[in-house]
């Protein structure tokens, strides 16, 4: 595995647009964007509509994902290309969840859409519709997701890496900033854990950080290479930013995202927390 | 509820007793520029948060007492300022030169 097998450019992607055997996915919270206008051919996918169950919180089961992809129209052996706004954070997260399901070949544009709006790139509001096929997703992979057992047994033990903003990380904030101040019981963050905020590893246009300054962040960050890892924020998603550089970019085995994160965390009763910087 | 909502709009539920709320616009030869990226970085630049213009050119943010940078980025160009915040409604304008 290596930065080209799971990033692409931007314009490695307008070369590619319409080749059979490549899908490009546009994946947002908030899909008015997308209906605005998105990369020629891009599909959508609503991180909250498709992508979680409409009552438990949890990913939409085996067959729902199968029959998601089926209907829009993405076949196994499809090269599925990935990109989106909050600097891919939800692009992120649904590389790591087609991961869960076993789908071989993700991409992400590197970038996002932030990169190929600044790039000021073209951007259809056509319509796109793609023949159904019949998608079969495998068992999940549990081995790249972590839950709120092994992140209470994780403490002291292994990597916690918290990639909120340092005012989140500090208790100060319960939400990101551009977001009204609500979410879990408690501020603060778990015990052990190192802050290594998403945006350290990307650049102010969205794009990753080059391989030798994303090791040094981390190395500098205390990070234990000989010692598993889990990455949370506060839904999951900005930390799927994280999961896709210390395992797909930097190559780390055992890193795990814990989608559960802090709105889970903070809001257990009697699991310890830690405040400050 | 992650991504940004939709900026600009009523403050309308939003308890400004309690909030910091900034917000203001970016405008660009006296016309609004709609769908620019505003980033909100802290007193060390850190990175807070970021969002995406409305139509009418709009960002808000929700943050605490401090001294905060907004910084903008857009096809036609960049803006830059510093903002001293207090709880309630802290009002502020991007121009891009």
């Amino acid at each position: 595995m290596s930065r080209t097998d799971v990033l692409v450019t931007a314009d490695w992607a307008q070369e590619h647009l319409g080749q059979p055997g490549i899908v490009l996915v546009e994946v947002d919270e908030d899909t008015s964007a997308y209906d605005k206008g998105h990369i020629e051919g891009a599909v959508k996918l609503d991180w909250k509509t498709d992508l979680q169950d409409p009552e438990a919180r949890d990913f939409i089961d085996r067959e729902g994902f199968s029959a998601l992809l089926s209907a829009k129209g993405i076949s196994n052996d499809d090269t599925v290309v990935l990109y989106g706004g909050n600097n891919n954070w939800f692009a992120a997260y649904a590389y790591w969840y087609f991961k869960v399901y076993g789908h071989r070949d993700v991409k992400l544009i590197d970038g996002g859409r932030k990169k190929w709006e600044l790039d000021s790139r073209p951007l259809s509001s056509d319509v796109v519709e793609r023949p159904a096929t019949q998608y079969q997703a495998a068992e999940p992979d549990t081995s790249i997701r972590a839950f709120r057992d092994e992140v209470v047994a994780a403490i002291g033990t292994k990597n916690l890496v918290d990639v909120r903003s340092p005012d989140e990380f500090a208790g100060k904030l319960t939400a990101p900033a551009h977001l009204p101040q609500e979410g879990a019981q408690r501020a603060g963050h778990i015990p052990s854990a190192v802050n290594v905020p998403w945006s350290k590893a990307a650049n102010e246009d969205g794009t990753f950080k080059s391989d030798e300054e994303l090791a040094k962040l981390y190395a500098e960050a205390g990070l234990d290479e000989g010692k598993d890892t889990i990455a949370y924020c506060r839904i999951g998603e900005r930390s799927s930013h994280t999961w896709f550089v210390l395992r797909e970019l930097l190559g780390h085995e055992n890193v795990k995202n814990y989608d559960g994160s802090w709105t889970e965390y903070g809001s257990l009763v009697g699991v310890p927390i830690a405040k400050g910087a | 509820m992650c991504g940004a909502p939709a900026q600009g709009g009523t403050l309308a539920g939003v308890d400004l007793a309690t909030q910091t709320v900034i917000q203001g616009s970016v405008w660009h030869d006296g016309t609004p520029v709609a769908g620019a990226y505003v980033r909100l970085l802290d007193a060390t630049d850190e990175f807070t948060a970021e969002v995406v213009t409305s139509p009418e050119g709009e960002f808000r943010f929700f943050a605490a007492p401090g001294t905060w940078t907004l910084r903008s980025l857009s096809p036609i160009g960049r803006a830059e300022r510093s903002v001293a915040a207090d709880v309630g409604l802290n009002e502020t304008t991007l121009a891009i030169a």
